[in-house]
């Protein structure tokens, strides 16, 4: 291990590090504006210089820099002071000091690393260049002429989202970056760009101009709009979510998040519920709560228990989800679901339904079989994270399923049940590449496990895991990868039919037909609400989606962003939401709700306090006392054996930017749907 | 300058001829297997020259999807060299070199001929289509100069009479003297020897005076 003299200080450190990272691990803060850690170094801004001997008698680039042994680095010597004064003297010279009208402003790199090391005037008396302004779509704005050509962007693009489509054109005085041809970013992840983007260059097209980062409240909190459970940041004016930022988890996110998880949060402010309702007469008219709660409370007891239906939508948390299950328990309600999407899983050992690799696990994988999944639309994050592991080298990918692009090389074996039993009996030359495959991992999405024959594809997958010893000593490569937020929670919670109960399809045909009379929807709208039109529907969520307007009572219920609430990823991590601001108008948080409607039955639910519900909650499930930790699930018995059906897998999302109500509700969404669909990119300009 | 050039009228499709296919295979053959790409270069100048002279979007793309490369890092290539020309130029690309040495030697003049023989500014294009008059940084002829290039040819120790004679010629259609126009060979001293002179054969041995 090398050993370095950093401004008189000795440290030794691992071979293969760059001077900027021993630098920083010595707790030197060197300044940089193209030094990221994640993704490649490209050495061009030139604020990361510091003196270093033995070398020429000039200041060095540390980033790109490799430390050896004996080196003597000055970050704080006069050569570096002007060095850096110069360097920030010249990326100022094309810099409009525009601060005050910039987005950017007050979270701008060039901004304090001006303050920092740079002076307070410039010598540049000459015409500064301006720049034409890009079109990157619905969610990059663009002040090209602010941009200092550190190529973070380009390089993400590159690097982690797998979509090349920004560059550098030209040279020199008239070098620009953007796409060349006019175009939207197909990237799912390209929000990222504007949090890499070290200048005012690349911001936020939907949050321009609306708030300053100083005036907000930041709430660190978790995303449910997949079931990857990235972890974000919340940031706040009032009662208002002005905008979501990812959060650094190397377990999970490391640092990015989806675009539908950045910018669906308008959504949050569109179609609320904020009042409880009653239908009456026909028609939904807003109610006191405790009007709402008596009716429903009088229908709950007056129906028999049997036909009497509960089912969680994808984004109810797991507090609530506890409570309706002790309540409909209490009521002796056996048809309860929390798979609303009718996902043949759960029921059998916890490692058949989670992704039990875990997701900082692909790192170590070296051979992927994706069944029926397209995670690029159903777990961005992951699929960048599939994508770092192949630029690793040493990975091999296939699918079964839809013939997508990835954003990483994957062989296409076929598109249905039957290529995976080809597989399985080594008829397909790939087997051969699982077998010697030291760590093999598979991904069955919910494309396979929704279709009626699910529990048969599930069998065939864990087959397919069993043969290519994808469960061997610590290593399990099997892996569900869910859609919903709220899956693994509620199958860990056993939201599912009880003894001779109902699951979602059994409930749906029952209301139809009218075995089933009433019906609670805690925040489930992905289902054929047609169906419910007989039935009497309590809808409790957050949105005015399809389960509220086929209800008969709409209890309001809170958003993610509203309740401090615990959702588990589909690794089987449990996390904590926060509560960044209040639920809007009369909305209260789902577990209160429910609390009260069983106090209005006469079955109290035993908690009054989110402290209570969380102990009961680590009561139900051992998952949800070790918050933020994966815990290794032994193999055991689930899936089932029989015939599948030949019909191809399909992913279960077709539009990536509408998934769910909020997403649905959002206007940024639709208009990325809209050029998604080839619909005209609107038009360019400073207006946002 | 380097975002896609606007007001350009673009061609719908490109494909190499098969001749051009042949050239094109050859050079992508020099390079070893998954390394195509360093065969953009080439493969650029072959379809400008097959284009008339310039690089529609259409003939990046056509290269950027032969040579599996993203089309961004093509438009890179092509943006960041000034030899391809995104714009339409005429059959004669005149390009005069004005700087420094050529600039001493009186490139203003070679410039202000060409203009009025041409009858057209810098950066433009005689209606015609006959000729694109540009000016260019160093070429790397600075012992000739001025000089100017036109399409694949150097004409060189111009002045405004010698500039103007074969920019003439080029009008009435005639292939005029390529290289210098004074008459030296190569970039050997005009007036002869101005160095080593009195070291002749015969002298050698004895190591000068």
């Amino acid at each position: 291990m090398p050993k370095l003299t950093i401004d008189g200080e000795e440290i030794e450190v691992e071979a293969g590090l760059t001077v900027l990272q021993a630098c920083e691990l010595a707790g030197k803060e060197i300044p940089r504006f193209c030094y990221h850690e994640r993704l490649s170094v490209a050495g061009n801004c030139r604020m990361c210089l510091v003196e270093v001997a033995p070398g020429p008698p000039k200041p060095a680039a540390s980033c790109a820099l490799p430390v050896s042994d004996g080196m003597t680095i000055k970050t704080d010597s006069e050569m570096v002071k002007k060095a850096r004064r110069g360097v920030m003297e010249f990326l100022l010279i094309n810099h409009p000091l525009d601060c005050p009208i910039c987005d950017q402003g007050g979270e701008c790199d060039l901004q304090d690393q001006a303050m920092g090391y740079g002076t307070d005037r410039s010598r540049f008396l000459e015409n500064k260049r301006a720049v034409e302004d890009k079109n990157l779509g619905p969610l990059i704005k663009t002040i090209m002429t602010r941009c200092i050509h550190c190529t973070r962007c380009i390089r993400f693009a590159t690097e982690i989202a797998g979509v090349p489509e920004m560059g550098a054109t030209g040279r020199g005085e008239h070098m620009e970056v953007g796409t060349y041809v006019e175009k939207a970013l197909t990237s799912e992840l390209s929000g990222n760009m504007i949090d890499l983007c070290p200048v005012g260059a690349l911001t936020s097209k939907p949050y321009a101009f609306t708030a300053r980062s100083w005036e907000l409240k930041k709430t660190e909190s978790v995303d449910v709009l997949d079931a990857v459970g990235a972890n974000i940041r919340v940031d706040a004016r009032g009662p208002e979510v002005m905008r979501v930022l990812p959060r650094n988890n190397d377990d999970v996110n490391e640092e990015w998040i989806s675009d539908k998880s950045r910018f669906a949060c308008d959504g949050l402010k569109r179609q609320r519920l904020d009042k409880p309702y009653l239908r009456k007469n026909g028609k939904l008219q807003p109610v006191e709560w405790n009007e709402a709660l008596a009716a429903v409370g009088a229908k709950l007891s007056k129906t028999d228990s049997k036909k009497i239906a509960a089912i969680a939508g994808d984004m109810a948390d797991c507090e609530s989800m506890l409570a309706l299950r002790d309540l409909m328990a209490s009521l002796g309600v056996p048809n309860l679901d929390c798979r609303q999407d009718g996902a043949k899983i759960g029921g059998g050992a916890r490692s058949g339904y989670l992704f039990n690799t875990s997701i900082a696990g692909i790192d170590d994988a070296d051979a992927l079989l994706i069944v029926g999944a397209n995670p690029r639309l159903e777990a961005p994050v992951l699929n960048a994270r599939i994508r770092k592991r192949y630029l690793m080298g040493g990975f091999k990918a296939a699918v079964i399923g839809e013939n997508v692009d990835l954003t990483y090389p994957a062989a296409h074996l076929g598109a249905g049940p039957d290529s995976l039993s080809r597989l399985i009996s080594g008829e397909d030359p790939f087997a051969e590449v699982l077998k010697k495959a030291e760590r093999p991992m598979l991904i069955v999405g919910m494309g396979a496990l929704t279709r009626n024959d699910g529990a048969a594809v599930l069998g065939l997958a864990r087959k397919a895991a069993e043969t290519f010893g994808m469960i061997d000593g610590d290593w399990n490569g099997f892996n569900v990868l869910h859609t919903a937020a709220s899956r693994v929670g509620g199958l860990d919670l056993g939201f599912l039919p009880g003894e001779g109960g109902r699951d979602t399809a059994g409930i749906l045909s029952g209301a139809d037909s009218g075995d089933i009379e009433v019906v609670y929807l805690l925040g489930a709208d992905e289902i054929d609400t047609s169906k419910l039109d007989k039935a009497f529907v309590v809808y409790q969520g957050h949105h005015g989606d399809a389960g509220a307007h086929v209800a008969d009572a709409i209890f309001p219920g809170a958003a993610y962003t509203e309740k401090s609430a615990t959702y588990v990823n589909t690794e089987g991590r449990a996390q904590h939401g926060a509560l960044a601001v209040f639920p809007p108008g009369e909305a209260k948080e789902d577990w209160a709700i429910l609390r009260a409607l069983s106090a209005v039955l006469n079955k109290v639910l035993p908690f009054d306090t989110l402290a209570q519900v969380r102990s009961k909650l680590a009561e139900a499930h051992p998952v949800f006392a070790h918050i933020d930790s994966v815990i290794a699930e032994p193999w055991g018995d689930f899936g089932a054996d029989g015939a599948a059906d030949p019909a191809p897998f399909k992913s279960p999302i077709d539009n990536f930017y509408m998934t769910d109500p909020i997403s649905r509700a959002s206007k940024t969404m639709a208009e990325c749907t809209a050029v998604a669909r080839g619909e005209v990119l609107e038009q360019t300009g400073t207006d946002g | 300058m380097s975002g896609a050039p606007k007001d350009v009228p673009q061609p719908d499709s490109f494909a190499f001829t098969p001749e051009y296919m042949a050239l094109a295979e050859k050079f992508i053959a020099k390079y070893p297997n998954g390394r195509q790409a360093s065969a953009v270069m080439p493969l650029l100048d072959l379809a400008q020259r097959q284009n008339d002279g310039w690089l529609p979007r259409v003939a990046m793309d056509y290269v950027a999807d032969m040579l599996g490369m993203p089309p961004i890092r093509v438009y890179e290539v092509a943006t960041f060299y000034t030899m391809y020309n995104l714009k339409p130029v005429g059959k004669n690309h005149v390009q005069v070199c004005t700087n420094l040495p050529c600039w001493l030697r009186g490139s203003d003049d070679i410039v202000k001929s060409c203009k009025r023989v041409l009858g057209i500014g810098l950066g433009e294009t005689t209606e015609d289509g006959m000729f694109t008059l540009t000016e260019v940084e160093c070429l790397g002829a600075c012992v000739n100069a001025p000089m100017m290039q036109i399409n694949d040819d150097y004409y060189e120790d111009l002045d405004s009479t010698s500039a103007e004679s074969l920019l003439t010629e080029l009008k009435l259609g005639e292939s005029p003297r390529t290289g210098s126009q004074i008459g030296r060979r190569s970039c050997e001293p005009i007036g002869g020897l101005t160095s080593l002179a009195s070291l002749r054969p015969a002298d050698s041995g004895t190591g000068g005076e």
